[in-house]
């Protein structure tokens, strides 16, 4: 089989953190008892100069300089987010633009929920299996925006990842990829309304546990494998509780999950979470290395990816860019009030 | 298209990414890119080739502002500097990321991707090149 998958990775997360106890105390709520009950210490917060066209021009620009292909040779950029900066005018003409790619070149933006950058993966995948491009850009990244004092504002944050498919010098083989799908309502954002709502409990069970374990059983069928055959699994990571629930449902022990499970540090990144659980993997990731991940957008939908790491990874310039772990560490803490400056809280309309 | 659209437009391969350009008599290198080399002149004319620079350099003197312009008036107190690039030409630009009484002279920093200023909450928005501590070097 011909290898088709990731040529080169890159990651971003803004360096402003906020702590789960300095938002529970401005809203009279327990913070040790919902740290415990989301396992998310603190959450990214972007800049008020950053937004999820930055945060993907900077992973992008990171995945190019491991890799040194000249940016010419992308013929499509897919970037999956929730927060595209404009509703009008893709994120990816930006990005096209900054990262020397334009103008020979094929972009269009996705929103599906959380699971939007790994359907951009899914497309340059296609797209270079079709020869219809050399190498597609695939980015996952978001300014997620929750309302003051909502339970989401515990866990939305910022980060991206982005990734070059193509199938030369491929690092990680994407062997399958599949996709479960239905209409379920469990957290939407309707047309100009800038925070979202959602369905509380409904979340849960028949929401993500569903979808990501469908998908997965779905996965390793087509693949014929088992959880034990993999070196690392990432599930999408709303809070750091349903991804450890879920691996521990399939069959995956924690050991396999804990490379790829970014968010007790900071947050949910949505498009960005699995895929920034993904690149964190592919930090420390050996030729020879399985990876397991699966993907979860509300409304509702999980991509899974069966992925082999390949002999090319040792030539990878890694080293280019900054690690996940190294930009999970380089944080300066704010307290509630910058938090409501920078995220446009004090704005209304 | 209002000329602050335009205006932005005509930029973008300078703010996006850097692109100044060399004189292909002296091989000086300029940002912003210039019509002619002001060493050589006339013997620099049709010889001005684009050239790109890699992004890093160093602090050759900074300022606090504590009074910023309207688009920066929430980012205030931030650091302006004057920057050496690796490739020679000086930039003036905004340092982020960084604590703004750990800027020193000297200190190695890199261009990041960020909204520069929007035409308010309806209108264009307009990226650009500030200046953060370099990561790796
Ligand atoms: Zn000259």
């Amino acid at each position: 089989m011909e290898d088709i998958g990731i040529v080169s990775y890159g990651s971003y997360i803004p360096r402003f953190r906020i702590k789960t106890e300095d938002i529970a105390s401005v809203w009279g709520k327990d913070g040790s008892a919902i740290e415990k009950g989301l396992g998310i210490k603190e959450k990214s917060v972007p800049s008020i100069d950053q937004d999820t066209a930055t945060i993907s021009v900077e992973a992008a620009r990171a995945a190019i300089r491991r890799c040194n292909i000249n940016p010419q040779d992308i013929g499509a950029i897919y970037i999956g987010s929730e927060s595209h900066p404009y509703a009008v005018k893709p994120t990816g003409t930006i990005v096209g633009e900054a990262i020397g790619a334009t103008p020979n070149l094929m972009v269009a933006d996705y929103e599906f929920a959380c699971k939007a950058g790994t359907a951009g993966v899914q497309s340059c995948t296609a797209m270079v299996k079709a020869g219809f491009i050399k190498f597609g850009l695939a980015i996952g990244a978001d300014t997620s925006q929750a309302a003051p004092g909502d339970a989401l504002e515990f866990s939305a944050s910022a980060g991206g990842a982005a990734f070059i498919i193509g199938k030369e010098k491929v690092i990680a083989n994407i062997n399958h990829t599949c996709s479960f799908t239905t209409d379920t309502p469990d957290f939407w954002r309707r047309a100009e309304r800038k925070y979202p709502s959602h369905g509380g409990r409904f979340t849960g069970a028949p929401a993500y546990f569903k979808h990501v374990t469908s998908c997965a059983q779905q996965l390793m069928e087509k693949a014929g494998t088992k959880p034990k055959e993999y070196t690392f699994a990432i599930f999408h990571q709303p809070n750091g509780k349903f991804p450890v629930q879920v691996a521990k449902m399939l069959g995956f022990s924690y050991d396999q999950i804990k490379q790829g499970l970014i968010v007790p540090y900071i947050g949910n990144t949505y498009s960005g979470a699995s895929l920034v659980g993904l690149a964190s993997v592919l930090d420390v990731a050996k030729p020879g290395d399985r990876i397991f991940l699966t993907s979860y957008g509300s409304g509702a939908g999980s991509d899974g990816f069966d992925i082999t790491v390949t002999k090319e990874i040792l030539n990878l310039k890694r080293e280019k860019a900054p690690s996940v772990m190294f930009m999970v560490n380089d944080k300066e803490y704010i307290d509630y009030g910058k938090y409501a400056k920078y995220t446009d809280l004090l704005y209304w309309e | 298209m209002d000329s602050n659209v335009a205006r932005f437009w005509r930029q973008i391969p300078q703010r996006y990414n850097l692109i100044g350009n060399q004189c292909g008599s002296c091989n000086k290198i300029f940002f912003p890119p210039r019509e002619s080399c002001p060493y050589c002149r006339r013997k620099s004319m049709e010889k001005m080739h684009p050239y790109q620079l890699k992004g890093k350099g160093e602090v050759i003197t900074y300022t606090i502002i504590h009074v910023g312009p309207k688009d920066f008036e929430e980012q205030v107190p931030y650091p302006i500097a004057i920057i050496r690039m690796d490739e020679g030409p000086q930039i003036t630009g905004q340092i982020v990321d960084c604590d703004y009484h750990k800027v020193e002279i000297g200190m190695r920093v890199e261009t990041t991707f960020r909204r520069i200023q929007e035409d308010g909450y309806t209108g264009a928005i307009y990226y650009g090149y500030k200046f953060k501590p370099c990561s790796v070097d």
